[in-house]
């Protein structure tokens, strides 16, 4: 099983979008150790020719595929945090 | 009083509604009156919708006169904050959300409103649904009714409270790994998990997407079936609802349990089940044999998994639909000069300890190097998981378990060990990994405190979990109990 570090959850928060403190990061390497060392009981299973499931439900509800008019930009537009000519304005992405 | 209008369920009160009784605004008042002199203690609503009820409630009274507006006639129902209702807040339970107004409404929600149904306000959460105890919920604990020192489970916390204190008659909740189940267990009500795909998501923010789905609170199994017989059915929002037939769950309801195989998993229950809730149990399915039903011992030999199997297959699945949460289309936004450190501060900022947690563990196990060893396996397990429950239902009808292995835990017991929140989730998880519909029935109290059995069905067999319910309740007067605590 692999140790879960504070590097390991310094990786995987940069992966996820998440700056997190210090103090964050030394709970969650210890809570995932625990975490993952329970979830170990899974590796002794034998799993050979079993298919992965994805979904319970095999479903095929599909709706033809054609454009509509959602009418709803400006709505969806009034609740961003800023906003500016029709679109979602982000701060710079290029330095 | 037995006759206040607040302890009135829904087939009562739609009935009382429709026949002129009462009017829906008198109805909708005494929930609102019950709300403002108990929910201060309880915190089951994050957001009252008084105005809005009372408005809609006016409107149904209107109509009465030469429409039926459905099955929910002037009916109370509170939502998990986890569905939208245009121009209501929803919160999600979270900080990143705050102050966010969905332009448009849940499916569910839509089709409760279209049946008469009356929309009190939003309930409490675990901060997307993610929790065993409500205590996620970044505005407020919710506590529970018979034991104001106690959980209401979660997460959906807030929705068990409000039915079982008499705020709402009807309750939204959705079912992730048990957060129907497990409240309604700790809060002595009904909840039903539906077949995976019976009710449609749209509107239904998600949390791991192959497992979520949303269903019903009631005091009785009559007001489940019927608020069910609302919900269910194929939506062309949502490409997982399933586009199979709807039974009339009221129909069906007498026919009660003569031959019904009750299946138990004995040897999954061996361990780790307070005594108190285990006598419970076998007193439960000593009145499911006085009904006529017979119960069977079945091998589940994979469930002792179903745990670890669940936590990373549904982590997996949250750190992917939470990368929507970055500060650009909603709620918060935290600036931090380039577009990456925005992302990374708005989201440390915008969730709480366990979603972080959750976010970090998915990420992980969906990571380069450890994919195939977690994320796969785990969906690889998954489907022994429901192997096992199509072999045990050759030889029953449904499976019984207690919801819960333990009564409700008191507030802030297990907050500190998360690993120990998750086992309280045993099992529920199963049915859920196996997309199977489930019911929770209160039960006896145990050492004084609600629990419930759960009954396991065949995918889209909830008419026959109603049913047991329905014989089990005429049985017993567990789901006619008042909480003192809040009388």
């Amino acid at each position: 099983m692999p140790r879960v570090t504070v590097e390991t959850v310094e990786h995987v928060a940069r992966l996820a979008r998440l700056s997190l403190t210090a103090e964050e990061k030394e709970t969650f390497a210890r809570q995932l150790d625990q975490i993952l060392a329970y979830a170990e009981s899974i590796q002794s299973l034998d799993t050979s020719g079993v298919p992965p499931m994805s979904h319970a439900i095999a479903s095929g509800l599909f709706r033809d595929d054609a454009a509509r008019d959602a009418r709803m930009r400006e709505a969806a537009l009034a609740e961003a945090p800023d906003a500016a000519d029709g679109l979602f304005r982000v701060p710079r992405i290029l330095p | 009083m037995a006759n206040e209008l607040h302890w009135l369920g829904a087939a009562q009160a739609a009935a009382a509604v429709r026949a002129r009784d009462v009017s829906a605004v008198e109805l909708v008042r005494a929930h609102l009156d019950r709300i403002a002199a108990v929910d201060g203690t309880l915190g089951a609503f994050l957001e009252v919708t008084a105005d809005r009820a009372l408005e809609r409630a006016g409107r149904i009274d209107g109509l009465l006169s030469n429409t039926d507006p459905g099955p929910l006639t002037g009916v109370p129902v509170a939502i998990k904050d986890v569905l939208d209702v245009e121009g209501v807040p929803t919160t999600c339970g979270s900080r990143v959300l705050e102050g966010y107004r969905p332009p448009f409404t849940a499916t569910a929600v839509r089709r409760l409103e279209s049946a008469g149904a009356i929309v009190l306000g939003k309930t409490n959460l675990d901060e997307f649904a993610m929790g065993s105890s409500t205590e996620n919920s970044a505005y407020h604990v919710t506590r529970n009714p018979w034991s104001l020192d106690r959980v209401p489970g979660g997460s959906s916390g807030g929705s068990a409270a409000a039915v079982a204190a008499g705020l709402a008659p009807l309750a939204i909740g959705t079912d992730t790994g048990g957060s129907i189940r497990q409240p309604a267990a700790f809060c002595g009500v009904v909840g039903l998990k539906p077949t995976y795909g019976r009710v449609s998501r749209y509107g239904l923010v998600a949390f791991a997407s192959s497992l979520d789905q949303a269903g019903p609170f009631g005091r009785s199994v009559e007001d489940t079936a019927l608020v069910a017989g609302v919900l269910f059915g194929p939506d062309p929002r949502d490409a997982t609802s399933a586009p199979v037939p709807v039974p009339d769950f009221a129909a069906g309801l007498e026919r009660g349990v003569s031959g019904l195989r009750v299946g138990v998993p004995w040897a999954f229950l061996e361990n780790g089940v307070d005594a108190d809730v285990m006598a419970s149990f076998k007193d439960a399915l000593r009145t499911l044999e006085d009904a006529g039903a017979r119960t069977v011992d079945v091998s589940l030999p994979y469930l002792p998994h179903a745990i670890a199997t669940y936590y990373l297959i549904a982590t997996a699945e949250a750190s992917s639909n939470l990368a929507r949460f970055d500060g650009v289309r909603y709620g918060l936004r935290v600036d931090a000069g380039d577009l990456l450190g925005m992302y990374g501060e708005t989201r440390d900022r915008g969730f709480g300890p366990e979603v972080k947690r959750r976010i970090i563990l998915g990420t992980f196990a969906l990571s380069s190097g450890y994919y195939d060893a977690y994320y796969r396996r785990a969906q690889q397990v998954r489907t022994l998981i429901r192997r096992d429950f199509e072999q045990a239902f050759e030889t029953c009808d449904v499976v019984a378990t207690p919801t819960a292995p333990t009564p409700p835990f008191r507030i802030g017991e297990k907050t500190a060990d998360p690993l120990q929140m998750y086992l309280a989730d045993i099992f529920t998880v199963p049915a859920s990994l196996a997309g199977l519909p489930a019911v929770s029935l209160p039960m006896a109290h145990a050492n004084g405190l609600p629990a419930g059995l759960q009954l396991q069905g065949r995918l889209f067999d909830e008419e026959t979990l109603l049913r047991a319910g329905h014989a089990f309740q005429q049985r017993t007067d567990h789901h006619r109990a008042r909480p003192a605590a809040v009388a």
